[in-house]
């Protein structure tokens, strides 16, 4: 679905909500998932203009879970890895949102290139 | 409820509207003189750093106009979430719920009179009576 507006946020993580109550994940789980979400797709607006996210069920043997993936437009990243560290921030906000992200789920993928835009895959496994 | 503002925030806020509660909040403490205010937030299922930073904002904002700021309510899994966010949730007291959330505004405003009142406060702990 795209994200383009502030407004998008909440009907955004009601779909990554029912999809995460249809494969039966735990409350703990779905909200660590929707939070991670919430933080990436504020990422997405903030910094990359908006852009769209691709909801996906996904399993890995007996285990289902949710694979989001972001991916804008925007400006990029210049140093990933300053940006997966905690409070730093290019932005005026506390700098948690990629590193918070990261630890709330179980596979976290990124990639950027300046100019061009910014990608991020992240899973979320139901008994994770 | 006399000096408290009571806040219960039924939904997941949209930005916006966050923003908004944050300002309408400060002015109504500064408008009403209120000691204390009160966030009930048992109803949001997900409080991210945004969300975090607001309800932070809110109590150190309140505080600078003399109101202390107590969030009751928190479902465990969010509390699971911040932790783990790294947010720190800094500025507000936190109860289990709307009673204690109560008890622990009323027992925090009487302790800060008391220390205007004399300064020989040697037992300072903030701790929720049982």
């Amino acid at each position: 679905m795209t994200v383009e507006r502030e407004q998008d946020v909440v009907p955004f993580r009601n779909r990554v909500k029912e999809q995460a109550t249809k494969i039966r994940m735990g409350l703990v789980n779905q909200t660590k998932l929707i939070t991670a979400a919430s933080e990436l797709v504020r990422n997405m607006l903030r910094y990359g203009g908006g852009g769209r996210v691709i909801i996906e069920v996904v399993s890995k043997g007996r285990d289902n879970g949710i694979r989001l993936s972001f991916k804008d437009e925007g400006p990029g990243i210049t140093d990933i890895n300053m940006a997966l560290k905690d409070g730093f921030s290019t932005g005026k906000s506390l700098g948690l949102g990629l590193p918070g992200a990261k630890r709330l789920v179980n596979e976290f993928n990124i990639k950027s290139e300046t100019g061009k835009g910014t990608e991020v895959m992240i899973i979320k496994w139901a008994n994770g | 409820m006399g000096q408290f503002l009571l806040v219960t925030i039924q939904v997941d806020l949209y930005d916006r509207l966050a923003i908004d509660l944050e300002a309408d909040l400060v002015k109504m403490v500064s408008k009403t003189g209120a000691r204390g205010i009160l966030i009930d937030i048992s109803a949001v299922s997900i409080v991210d750093s945004f969300m975090g930073r607001i309800i932070g904002n809110i109590g150190v904002m309140s505080k600078l106009l003399d109101a202390e700021t107590v969030v009751v309510g928190m479902q465990p899994a969010v509390a699971i979430t911040l932790v783990e966010l790294g947010l720190p949730l800094k500025g507000v007291f936190t109860a289990l719920n709307v009673e204690k959330g109560m008890d622990l505004l009323a027992s925090k405003i009487q302790t800060t009179d008391e220390d205007d009142a004399d300064t020989h406060d040697d037992d300072n702990s903030y701790n929720l009576p049982e």
